[in-house]
């Protein structure tokens, strides 16, 4: 039987989602099941007079109805997950219901229950509160004054945490031939999965068991986080993930509304579902990016770098989120210097609050920001020095040779050999033709651009010792257990939790490989904390790299215990015993064999099994990884603006990621396709509005663009594979790496088309609007 | 505040079916909540996304925002009455060869589009194809490999010379190459 890794072997999991057969929440339906709805805050800032609910409360279908006040004592603030050590942080309570006073709208206040889908948005409406209006301050600048109102008293000037790490040495920057600035905002987004979010609680009142289904990325995070908030024993609590309809980081943090329904259920001793709107979902589900980031490149006149000084203020919104101190801090910051060998850099970081929503983990989740801001001053600093931008990082690249490479934060970059992408993008792209065009273009007087992003970034988390250290409320190794039965069929548990990655499909491709057997033997189960005794779930990248590291080490168990076994009903030594294809065979002996099925046999039937041996034929196996992963590569986006109109026509996308080895290239070429999509969805049309009062303007899906198939061109996409050596696989991580990339070459592109007006930035989205006015003006001062 | 319930039926995937639902019920929640064809999505509420796309009378239909009530009488195909497991129609065929879907969230209302742009369209382009998706929105894949397998059950429709203008999409046997 041939190898499957590095194949790409059609997904196990679509049967069911192509024919309708998908289980995702919201088809989720119980005996005696209500429904939930929350009534939600229409005031930015506001605090609570009072609340009636007497009307609801006598509508004919309504169950319950539940203010912050019915739930003191019963439901706790929902914390956040990452706790950033030295950096003043300050964590505002944020209570499931607001108690008296609401700080952005989308803030939840009462809770509605209802035998009926449709009565209890009825009931909702009858729900009136009473608010007295307070300023509201929505902008990170803005909230940071001293006459900004103050979302929570007690933290001054709406300072969340200041946070520095590295240092210039003094006179560095100062004495600096060539020091290029540039201050970039990246702009908050919606991670928008087509499915939002939803949840459904099941209450046992007779055996206390509770179990919540939900659309999460990390079920063993929601039920480790909500059996604290809802006072409940982890071993009586149950949270599974069923299908899920994409995450993109919106579905790692555990919200206030997961913990009412729970609640509801248990308060009521029934089944309660609860399905998220669209535009609820823009209000209430957390955000992405949302930051201003100031930079400063020091350098030589021949191109050479030699320091980046970065300061972001980023807002997180009226609370913090799961993962909203560390987004803008240890994702972003510890990644400034990108791909470059800049012996020195440091950045400074400031969280503030405002009266929105807010921000947490998406797609990439500071490390697109962090990328966007090197790749983006980077180009400016060529310009400055009359480089091609392509010669000056091929200057300043880490070389293959230095690695393992510690960049000037301290993190160790496993492994690398940037070129290579960098090349072969430079071959697909045919470059210097490319530059030829470009100037004929601008001869007849188009604006053509061509922008490159050569990026890495840091997936595969984590080594649990130092996502401890910068105060991580998790362990994020990973754990698997591969269980042979008695046929020879597998079943493999993993904690990760994928939704749309194809995990089943690519981790079965390991298996297959170790035990040899076809995949149509193995079954995965992920997602289910009864099923699978600990995990911590898909994000940063981390599945493949940890989680399919340890389904291959567990399977390496199996196969140690299976061999011994053999050895022992061949009448061999164990050394004598070979395994290839699932059959054990005795070197040297042909026919002297037993199949990998004739083993699980004899292991679970243990009528004769070595002295002393336990029966069965199952390994576990946790995996803490030593480090973590550093995917890199080239992205190149080639534009043309139309001068009357400020239109951008994406011509072509050229990507070439380095992911390690890839285990699936369909499916990596997949994930690519879609991180590419979202980035240059945030360059060129995404962007979420907040009027002065804090009202969310882009709050459906007409008010926000998401792109469209036809807003691209056919992407261009190939892989170069550089191993890394952290785990047994090789592997690097594919999700995010699209999205890091794409953000800064589309941007890029358009600042090079534009350059020829001596335009360094144009903040984004570049809507047709914005970059018809740079024009206009631009052309009006010639 | 009881309101009058009114009967909609329905022949879906070819099975008659029938419920007494409120008048404002949605077309999505009468397919989902009372004829248990839970296949189809609701994305957005506004008839952006697509993810609630079934076909109606032939035509192509947001389910999201039409009301059961409008469907009374109508022949409706859903993603159910696309293929089983088994014997999968050309366009689930092909989006499971291309890689066409990742969540599968929007999977079903998108073939339902494309089955659409087929009919009126047999032989698109790739770029008549990114035009024909205006109507649909897929967060996961960046709709390349969507085109292709759109492109590919193209090719099979026409090779095979299935009717996608017959009402019945169901189980004609031919769906497997």
């Amino acid at each position: 039987m041939s190898k499957v890794v590095g194949t790409s072997v059609k997904r196990k999991e679509d049967s069911r989602l192509l024919t309708g057969n998908g289980r995702y929440s919201d088809d989720i339906v119980l005996p005696g099941m209500l429904h939930a709805t929350v009534v939600r805050s229409t005031s930015a800032h506001a605090k609570i007079k009072k609340i009636h609910v007497e009307e609801a409360l006598n509508h004919p279908n309504v169950v319950a109805v539940y203010t912050g006040k019915d739930l003191e004592g019963k439901v706790g603030p929902v914390p956040t997950s990452w706790y950033v050590p030295g950096c003043n942080l300050k964590e505002p309570p944020q209570y499931p219901l607001a108690i008296d006073r609401v700080r952005y709208v989308g803030d939840g206040v009462a809770l509605v229950i209802a035998d009926d889908r449709y009565a209890v948005k009825d009931a909702a409406e009858l729900i009136e509160v009473e608010y007295e209006e307070l300023p509201a301050v929505v902008g990170q600048k803005e909230a940071m004054k001293e006459d900004a109102p103050l979302l929570h008293d007690d933290i001054e000037n709406n300072i969340a945490l200041q946070w520095k790490a590295g240092e210039i040495p003094e006179g560095v920057m100062e004495n600096a031939e060539v020091v290029v600035k540039e201050s970039f905002y990246v702009q908050r987004v919606f991670p928008s999965p087509i499915e939002p979010r939803a949840a459904v609680a099941q209450y046992n009142p007779g055996s206390g068991e509770l179990t919540l289904w939900c659309s999460s990325q990390n079920p063993h995070i929601h039920r480790m986080v909500l059996a604290e908030v809802l006072g409940i024993s982890e071993a009586k609590f149950q949270v599974i993930a069923p299908d899920i309809g994409g995450g993109f980081g919106g579905k790692i943090g555990v919200y206030p509304d997961e913990a009412l329904v729970a609640f509801a259920s248990r308060e009521i001793g029934k089944p309660v579902k609860w399905i998220e709107e669209r535009s609820e979902h823009y209000t209430a589900a957390n955000a992405g990016r949302d930051e201003i980031i100031e930079v400063e490149l020091a350098g030589k006149k021949d191109g050479t770098l030699e320091a980046i000084h970065v300061k972001n203020t980023a807002n997180l919104g009226a609370y913090l989120s799961t993962m909203g101190a560390g987004v803008s801090t240890i994702d972003f910051g510890m990644m400034i210097t990108g791909t470059y060998d800049i012996p020195y850099a440091a950045c400074e970081t400031t969280g503030v609050y405002t009266n929105t929503t807010p921000t947490d983990a998406y797609r990439g989740a500071g490390k697109p920001e962090s990328t966007y801001q090197i790749e983006r001053i980077v180009d400016l600093f060529a310009r400055e020095v009359g480089m091609d931008p392509v010669e000056l990082r091929k200057k300043n690249f880490v070389k293959k040779e230095a690695f393992p490479y510690q960049n000037a934060q301290g993190l160790l970059y496993d492994s690398g050999d940037y070129e290579k992408p960098l090349n072969k993008a430079l071959e697909t792209l045919n470059y210097e033709e490319l530059r030829k065009e470009q100037e004929r273009k601008r001869k007849e007087g188009k604006l053509m651009g061509i922008g490159f992003s050569t990026y890495v970034e840091m997936c595969g988390f984590g080594p649990s010792e130092v996502v401890g250290a910068v105060g991580f409320q998790g362990g994020t190794w990973e754990n698997s257990t591969v269980r042979v039965h008695p046929s020879g069929k597998v079943t493999v548990f993993c904690g990760t939790s994928p939704h749309g990655q194809g995990h089943d499909t690519t981790f079965s491709q390991v298996v297959a490989d170790k035990l040899g057997i076809p995949i149509e033997d193995i079954e995965f189960v992920f997602s289910d904390t009864k099923s699978v005794s600990m995990g911590w779930g898909t994000y940063g990248s981390r599945s493949t790299a940890v989680g399919g590291a340890a389904v291959s080490f567990a399977a390496d168990r199996v196969v140690e215990k299976a061999k011994k076994i053999a050895a022992h009903e061949l009448e061999v030594a164990e050394e004598d015993v070979e395994f290839e294809n699932g059959t054990f065979s005795v070197k040297g002996v042909p026919g002297k064999e037993r199949a990998f099925k004739d083993i699980a046999h004899s292991a679970n039937m243990a009528w004769n099994l070595p002295e002393g041996m336990e029966p069965s034929l199952e390994a576990q196996y946790f995996f803490k990884p030593e480090n973590f992963v550093f995917p890199f590569g080239t992205h190149v986006a080639v534009v043309e603006v139309d001068k009357d109109t400020g239109e951008i026509d994406l011509q072509r996308y050229v990507c070439v990621d380095d992911v390690g080895t890839v285990i699936n290239p369909l499916t990596a070429e997949g994930q690519v396709h879609g991180g590419v999509a979202q980035g240059v969805g945030q360059a060129l049309w995404e962007g979420a509005v907040y009027n002065d009062n804090g009202q969310l303007v882009s709050g459906t899906l007409m008010d926000y663009t998401l792109p469209k198939a036809r807003f691209f061109p056919t992407i261009e996409s190939d892989f170069t594979e550089t191993p890394s050596p952290v785990n047994p696989l090789g592997a690097k991580g594919v999700g995010e790496v699209g999205t890091t990339a794409s953000i800064a070459a589309a941007m890029n592109a358009v600042v090079d088309a534009l350059s020829v007006y001596g335009v360094t930035d144009v903040e984004m989205p570049l809507t047709p609007e914005k970059v018809w006015k740079v024009i206009q003006e631009k052309e009006g001062n010639q | 505040m009881a309101v009058e319930k009114r009967n909609v039926s329905v022949t879906a995937n070819g099975q008659a079916c029938s419920a007494e639902v409120e008048p404002r019920k949605l077309l999505v929640h009468y397919l989902r909540d009372d004829l248990g064809l839970t296949g189809t999505h609701v994305g957005c509420d506004t008839s952006q996304c697509g993810a609630c796309t079934v076909m109606v009378d032939g035509d192509i239909v947001k389910s999201c925002t039409t009301l059961a009530v409008q469907a009374d009488g109508s022949e409706i195909t859903t993603v159910e009455g696309l293929g089983t497991a088994n014997d999968l129609h050309p366009m689930q065929q092909s989006f499971w060869e291309e890689h066409g879907l990742q969540c599968g969230y929007c999977t079903p209302g998108v073939m339902i589009a494309a089955l659409g742009l087929l009919k009126e369209n047999p032989n698109p382009t790739e770029e008549e194809i990114r035009e024909g998706l205006e109507g649909v929105i897929c967060r996961c894949t960046g709709y390349q490999f969507i085109i292709s397998a759109i492109q590919k059950a193209a090719t099979i429709i026409q090779e095979s010379g299935i009717d996608l203008n017959s009402q019945q999409l169901v189980g004609e046997g031919t769906h497997n190459e």
